[in-house]
């Protein structure tokens, strides 16, 4: 069996009938109406606070809730819901592991490593938590096809290094890099591994016990979810041993004036109301995602992306960024004689959504010498369809510069 | 130099965006490069997601302004035509009197640029009213 796009796009009311070539699936993904409706439902039927369990509609909200969660917890494989704890996305639930566990066992003399790969979000809450703490924070090379140099990782990866945070897929490059390898070489050094599982989570099917990483961070947003939600996966042990980053209500077991004891796991984590409608929301794409056979899926990207990395490297004066045998469906590059700005305002023109700039990794672009690119990236909606109108709107974009 | 008057007539022929940004184009074309050693971090005007360099010279005889203004973006030299015709070589006051707003609104510019794109033509525009403004004060 293949993957139906074509049935598949039918399901997102911002797809279907070809309203729009939206390539900009790396930024944020369309929403199936099955996720639409389920927050919708949630309003109209269940709408209440969660874990206030005195009325009936507060049970329903707290079961709804927290059903999601383990949709979610199911999804990625963690041991149990105690792992899973909702954020506001990857950034929250990078900052969330930078500030607590970080800021709580590292000092000076110590060092996180992480890679010039990475999105801003990974570099700057170490950044942040590195200044505070006096641990020095380093960055593995990239090499020029846009992998992780693994010699300067390794060598890197020294016996002061206590977190190594790195991410799942590049988000400006694609670059699926090997996080079973890595998580292996960073246990070894007696490192705890933060993983940036942002760009993975449409794409493939993550399982967290088979990383043997202790943290993995995603969004709802770039999985067919709504904004303003995701998860933060952790290793039970080591959240169990974090203190608490926010505080407020929802975190709590008991609270007087001289003290407090927090709630048990993942509650410790999560203070106030949260976004219930999200968390359903995020629970709905997960059923969504579990109704698609995933190495169809993978393989009717990767054709996508395959054909589309062909199709545009015959067009003169095109240069590709991110040529690793092992990529995600995101495609960057450049047209020689134009800036990535006046590609995405020409292609723009034609109504194809593709994302240009630096793509929130400056060290990367100083790294590869170019001050962004153009990027389109796929989803399962997209079709060959959508990638012909690229290379049509590339080949006419080109007839003006 | 580009005549305001000019790029008025053909945007009000050129309905189909093909032919704007044509046009758009082959204004950005008209627009003298600057020196590469001048394209300092300084001369950066904030807010542009292409790098835009402004630099000012107040002639002090005339008391007019003469502006050159670069990018590493095509479609943006071509805006930074419009701009430069509006502004380029006009005394402070005259500067600060003139209704650009009006003029990108006639052109239906913005309407074709994204908010952040928009932001940036506004950015470089604000960049030249305070340095008008200064000159004014003087």
């Amino acid at each position: 069996m293949t993957f139906d796009a074509e049935a598949a796009a039918r399901d997102f009311p911002l797809i279907e009938g070809g309203k729009n070539v939206y390539l900009d699936n790396a930024a944020t993904t369309q929403k199936p109406a099955v996720v639409l409706d389920a927050v919708r439902r949630y309003y109209e039927t269940t709408n209440a606070n969660v874990h206030r369990a005195a009325h009936a509609l507060s049970d329903a909200a707290t079961q709804a809730f927290e059903s999601a969660r383990a949709d979610v917890a199911r999804w990625i494989n963690a041991n149990s819901t105690a792992e899973v704890v909702w954020t506001r996305g990857t950034t929250e639930g990078i900052n969330l592991v930078a500030h607590s566990y970080g800021g709580s066992v590292l000092g000076p003399g110590d060092r996180v490593l992480i890679t010039e790969l990475e999105h801003h979000s990974n570099i700057v809450p170490w950044q942040i938590v590195c200044a505070q703490t006096g641990a020095d924070l380093a960055a593995a090379k990239v090499t020029a096809d846009g992998r992780i140099d693994i010699d300067d990782f390794e060598a890197k990866l020294d016996g002061a290094t206590k977190i190594v945070a790195f991410g799942h897929v590049s988000n400006a490059l694609g670059t699926v890099n090997p996080v079973r390898d890595l998580v292996a070489r960073a246990r070894a050094a007696g490192a705890v591994t933060v993983v940036d599982g942002a760009q993975a989570m449409a794409h493939f099917h993550v399982d967290v016990q088979d990383f043997d990483c202790d943290f993995y961070a995603f969004s709802g947003h770039k999985m067919y979810a709504p904004t303003g939600i995701g998860a933060l996966y952790g290793r039970e042990t080591l959240l169990e041993a974090m203190p608490p980053w926010q505080a407020g209500g929802e975190m709590i077991e008991e609270v007087t004036i001289e003290a407090t004891t927090y709630a048990r796991l993942p509650f410790k984590f999560e203070a106030g109301t949260p976004n219930i409608a999200g968390a359903i929301g995020l629970g709905a794409a997960v059923g969504y995602l579990e109704g698609i056979d995933t190495e169809e899926l993978a393989a009717h990207e990767d054709h996508l992306l395959r054909t589309a990395t062909s199709r545009l490297s015959q067009v003169e004066g095109v240069r590709i960024l991110g040529t690793a045998p092992d990529k995600g469906p995101v495609l960057s590059f450049l047209m020689q004689g134009a800036h990535p700005h006046d590609v995405g305002t020409l292609l723009d023109q034609q109504g194809i959504a593709v994302r240009t700039g630096h793509h929130c990794a400056m060290p990367l672009m100083r790294r590869l010498g170019v001050p962004g690119t153009v990027r389109a990236s796929f989803a399962l909606y997209n079709s060959l369809t959508d990638v012909e109108r690229l290379i049509a709107g590339v080949h006419k974009t080109r007839s003006f510069l | 130099m580009t005549d305001l008057d000019e790029v008025r007539g053909a945007f009000e022929l050129l309905d189909d965006w093909e032919d704007r940004y044509r046009f758009i184009l082959d204004l950005g074309r008209s627009v003298p490069e600057l020196d590469p050693e001048l394209k300092t971090d300084e001369r950066l005007v904030r807010g542009c997601q292409s790098l835009v360099w402004l630099v000012p010279r107040l002639d002090a005889e005339t008391g007019r302004l003469h502006l050159t203004i670069d990018s590493d973006a095509h479609i943006v030299r071509g805006l930074i035509a419009i701009v430069l015709a509006a502004y380029d070589g006009n005394g402070p006051d005259e500067i600060l009197d003139f209704d650009i707003e009006g003029l990108f609104s006639e052109l239906d510019l913005l309407q074709h640029l994204s908010p952040t794109r928009g932001n940036g033509l506004r950015a470089m525009v604000a960049r030249i009213r305070s340095v008008a403004e200064n000159a004014a004060a003087v």
